[in-house]
């Protein structure tokens, strides 16, 4: 298990650098071909050349390589990564910092992330535990029964929440049940308001922290709930059939223990992996929920910096993204190994 | 473990022990399938006593994983459903009873060894675990006590270091010292029977001896009945008592196996010994069967042999199946031709 | 192990054998291998009803997206102020939207550039991805290992994600805000692209690795069939059924893909036409005028839905083990 460990946290190094210089890269090509960013900052206005430059300098982008289109900048990465070890992930153009970590314990140092992070990490929650308590009970039964009616159900039902892009099932979800359903519920007076309201209400309220993330949570829980389901009923369903499985009942034991130990265990493995790696997912997901639903989360910040034409900011932020990515894959790896005996002795 | 002086396996109403330990009677298994309902067994008897092995051989696919997996009750249903016969265990015809029933003759009455080790265990437990669990469900013993158990049983089936090696997973064993491990956990709770499902397949020739010797050994020792399942005519011949010859679904000959090798009485055996490499006959051209087996979702009209035998004739290709006839008392052989392919006159 | 006593002998001509020893033509058993797996794909293809109305449906919006003039005669620049916001009538037949356009056209006109970009994208991606994936397969060693670097970077960044940041830095430039329909078309296909062929290349990398293994391919390197003989005529055919598969389902992701980044504001932008700019710009009058966001989601999520299906039904025609 050790060696695992420390063979993985090696090869960890490289995947960062690799995956920040991809990103890298790719963003600063963006911006050979787009021209500098800040004069799109003030649209048809024409910013006084000194403002311009000084902006420009503080934001990191006059470097000379950001004209010569397919320079890759090595020089700006390797800025870009002392900054990052420092954990400095840049600043809007009115210089707030993306992230401060010292935001999460004293307010004179708030940023754009610590700001917008519980948000984020609360629906992120409510989405998880509603993907791996449903999905997994789901695709259990289902896997348990192939070819019977919630078989069936769970293999229509994921197709169809496959193919509907998030944000269609967000924005229909909110207008029919936040704004249409939650109208007709705020009109009966028996209602408390914190349904009514909260958690069905059309946005996100400061009165109900909570409540009014449940359905953006769910939104947000829905696609890797299918996937999930899905991944869980093909796993168990092929586990039932294994040759230990056979041997399990041929060893005497209950069916419960047949299925709740012998298939259960090993039908697990690849699911957990999943739900690690639908954070992935949830990323990307978050942007669109939270937006819709007006979750001042970082998925918010993320929509704000490309509809304002911050640059500096969505890099930033996917940046850190991308490492806390990298960071759950590792954690994956780990997981897998405390689960499958067969990964961890290799 | 043979001091164990209180039978502490659960009984079964209506055992009679003086009633031969297993007879399959008639037995019926078809699998439905999309392509079609594959007859897999067809009318499968035989009897098995106490302190014999009975071996039952054929080409792959005739069925005699089947016939074990509906001893054990274990065949897969859906697809798999038994649809005639009687399997009696002491007399009790086993096919009437609960499935609790059953579950507790599983491993305490009848065991089973499998083909494959390595997908026969559990890849996220130890072997510890998984022999320990025997003892905790069927005994009542504690994690600690089963443990214990657990390693008098590797040493019993020669493992070394057993104390260490209980807590590993069975991907850290080598081929042979998984299915002494797969040995151990059939042996666990005294099993009056034991079938042994092609045990030795999996594993190179040197160390397939090593195993049927210990197989026989163990099998002597408790006076258990063994079912010993083999395509390999050359790995019977020590051990088995008596040899059963399958193909598509039936019984074509039974005999006792030294009669089987010196005397053939159908067709099919016949071809399979001749089929098997011989140092003594070495640079001459080995006879291989031609032709497959039959697909089981249609199985030829008469005798299911006849498309790929040498002694085929008209008779042999219409309906009625050629029965079992009894040529002396222990062999008997399903050809009309029995006499031709003896050598008899 | 196998039986010895079934080892067929081929004086019995129905019988195939599955490994082509020396001697057998090395040529046969591969192509006839996989004639005949395409064969009995479709067999089973043209039996299934659902299959059978995605396909449908798929040709439908095609022929929508290559000639819409075929579909209506009105263009869906055409806007009048004063028409504004119609319901569905005979004259409009999905109604007009806020600038007074008319909805139908819009609707037809929208479906080119989403099934361009999914076309252009799902064409680069199974290129790419099968080039790279063979290669690296085949030839092991350090091509393997560049390659294999290069995908699990890619792999690591989450695909939404990537492109949003790529086509956010780019939201500014003049490629995506051009008179004519492809040059944003093609922005956005290739960052899909860039993203996207790590999974295709990954899939072909581990049939390519299982296939050289195989008998038959053993059994024709042997014989001393050239290295691309080897790849073109025995491995590819081979190893292309799940990359098909996979193509088929990653062109109903690619048209949601092209959506979600639109409406997030990283993708087409107003005037283009997609059903990505039309959900994204009538989003504000939902409320009021359902049919303004109704009407494009209603044609998008049939068209992923079609193409998964598709997919799907592809996959079991093609895996019977997985049935
Ligand atoms: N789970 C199953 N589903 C469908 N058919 C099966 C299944 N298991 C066995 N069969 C059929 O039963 C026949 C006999 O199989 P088996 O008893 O495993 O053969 P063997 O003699 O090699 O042990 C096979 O040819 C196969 O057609
Ligand atoms: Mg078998």
């Amino acid at each position: 298990m050790g060696r695992y460990i420390v063979r993985r946290l090696l090869q960890f190094i490289p995947t960062v650098l690799g995956t920040l210089f991809l990103l890298h890269y790719l963003t600063t090509v963006g911006i050979q071909l787009t021209g500098n960013p800040i004069r799109a900052l003030f649209g048809d206005k024409r910013p006084a050349p000194e403002t311009l430059a000084a902006l420009t300098s503080r934001l990191h982008l006059d470097d000379p390589c950001l004209k010569q289109k397919g320079n890759p900048c090595l020089g700006l990465f390797r800025e870009r990564l002392v900054d990052i070890g420092q954990l400095d992930f840049g600043t809007n153009f009115r210089f707030r910092p993306v992230f401060d970590w010292r935001g999460f314990f004293d307010r004179a140092h708030a940023s754009i992330i610590t700001d917008a992070l519980p948000y984020t990490i609360k629906i992120t929650i409510i989405a998880f535990t509603i993907e791996a308590l449903v999905g997994v009970f789901i695709g259990m039964r289902a896997g348990m029964k192939p070819g019977k009616s919630l078989d069936y159900s769970v293999k229509i039902s994921t197709v169809m929440v496959i193919s509907v892009p998030v944000f269609v099932l967000g924005i229909l979800i909110q207008q029919f049940i936040t704004r249409d359903f939650g109208n007709f519920l705020r009109g009966q007076e028996w209602i408390p308001e914190v349904i009514s309201r909260g958690v069905f209400g059309s946005a996100y309220k400061q009165e109900f922290p909570f409540a009014s993330l449940i359905i953006p949570g769910i939104v947000l829980g829905m696609l890797s709930l299918a996937t999930t389901a899905r991944l869980t009923r093909t796993s168990v369903h092929e586990n039932m059939r294994a040759d230990y499985v056979r041997t399990a009942k041929a060893k005497g034991l209950t069916h419960k223990r047949v299925i709740g130990v012998h298939t259960l265990r090993n039908s697990l493995i690849p699911v957990a992996t999943n739900l690690g790696l639908s954070i992935g997912g949830y990323m990307t997901g978050a942007i669109i929920t939270e937006t819709i639903f007006n979750v001042p989360g970082v998925g918010n910040q993320t929509a704000r910096a490309i509809f304002q034409g911050e640059p500096a900011v969505l890099i930033g932020i996917t940046t850190m993204l991308v490492l806390v990515y990298l960071v759950a894959n590792l954690l994956v790896d780990l997981l897998y190994a405390v689960l499958d005996p067969r990964i961890r002795y290799e | 473990m043979s001091d164990v002086s209180v039978d502490m396996s659960p009984s079964l109403a209506g055992v009679k022990m003086t009633a031969p330990l297993l007879e399959v009677e008639e037995l019926k298994v078809e699998f439905r399938t999309r392509a079609g309902i594959a007859k897999a067994i067809n009318g499968v008897s035989f009897e098995v006593n106490s302190g014999e092995t009975l071996a039952i051989l054929g080409e792959s696919g005739c069925g005699k994983s089947v016939t074990a997996q509906a001893i054990m009750g274990i065949l897969d249903t859906p697809p798999g459903y038994i649809t005639g016969g009687q399997i009696r265990y002491r007399g009790v015809d086993l096919l009437k009873r609960t499935d609790e029933e059953r579950r507790l003759v599983r491993a305490n009455k009848i065991a089973m060894i499998f083909q494959d080790a390595l997908s026969a265990l559990n890849p996220v437990f130890t072997v510890g675990f998984q022999l320990a669990e025997l003892f905790r469900k069927h005994r009542g013993m504690s994690r600690a006590d089963g443990k214990k158990r657990a390693v008098e049983l590797l040493d019993l089936v020669k493992i070394p270091a057993a104390r260490q090696r209980v807590s590993d997973f069975p991907h850290q064993f080598s081929g042979g010292m998984r299915q002494r491990v797969m040995i151990a956990m059939s042996l666990a709770l005294d099993p009056e029977l034991l079938i042994a499902d092609e045990p030795t397949t999996a594993l190179d020739v040197t160390v397939q001896a090593q195993i049927m010797s210990l197989l026989a050994e163990l099998q002597r020792e408790r006076q258990m009945g063994m079912i010993l399942i083999t395509h390999d005519m050359g790995v019977v011949a020590d051990v088995a008592d008596r040899i059963n010859i399958m193909y598509a679904g039936r019984i074509v000959e039974k005999a006792p196996v030294y009669d089987i090798y010196a005397k053939p009485s159908h067709p099919y055996t016949k071809a399979l010994l001749e089929s098997i490499p011989r140092v003594d006959l070495k640079g001459q051209q080995l006879n291989v069967i031609r032709g497959l087996p039959p697909n089981l979702t249609r199985i030829p009209a008469g005798c299911a042999f006849n498309p790929r035998c040498r002694y085929v004739r008209d008779a042999c290709k219409v309906d009625p199946i050629p029965p079992l006839y009894e040529i002396k008392p222990g062999i008997s052989s399903a050809c009309h031709f029995w006499k031709e392919v003896r050598g008899d006159d | 192990m196998s039986d010895p006593v079934t080892t067929a002998t081929s004086d019995n001509p129905a019988v195939i054998p599955v490994q082509a020893g020396p001697g057998v033509n090395p040529q046969g058993p591969t192509q006839e291998r996989a004639a005949s797996l395409w064969s009995d794909a479709r067999r089973e293809l043209i039996r299934n009803p659902i299959f059978l109305a995605s396909v449908s449906f798929i040709l439908i919006v095609s022929s929508m997206a290559i000639l819409p003039s075929m579909w209506t005669s009105k263009n869906p620049r055409d806007c009048d102020i004063k028409f504004a916001k119609l319901s569905p009538s005979a004259e409009h037949w999905f109604g007009t939207n806020v600038l007074g356009c008319d909805y139908y056209s819009h609707a037809i006109y929208g479906a080119r550039p989403s099934l361009s970009i999914a076309l252009i994208a799902t064409t680069g991606v199974t290129l790419i991805g099968v080039v790279l994936g063979m290669l690296a397969g085949f030839f092991g060693g350090w091509v393997d290992t560049l390659i294999s670097r290069i995908i699990d970077m890619i792999y690591s960044l989450p695909f939404l994600l990537g492109a949003l940041v790529i086509l956010g830095v780019l939201r500014q430039s003049d490629l995506l805000h051009s008179d004519q329909w492809w040059p944003p078309v093609l922005v956005v296909a290739i960052v899909l692209i860039i993203l996207g062929w790590v999974g295709v290349a990954r899939i072909m990398r581990g049939s390519v690795l299982s296939a050289k293994n195989l008998d038959y391919v053993l059994a024709a390197k042997s014989l001393g069939a050239s290295n691309s003989r080897l790849m073109f005529r025995h491995i590819l055919p081979n190893a292309i059924a799940p990359v098909v598969v996979v193509a088929t389902i990653s062109l109903g992701g690619y048209i949601g893909a092209e959506a979600t980044l639109t409406f997030l504001g990283a993708g087409l932008q107003p005037p283009a036409v997609s059903w990505g700019t039309m959900i994204a710009g009538n989003i504000d009058y939902f409320n009021e005028y359902k049919y303004l966001v109704l009407i494009p989601c209603g044609l998008l999520v049939p068209t992923v839905l079609s193409f998964i299906l598709a997919g799907d039904a592809l996959r079991d025609a093609l895996d019977p083990k997985l049935r």
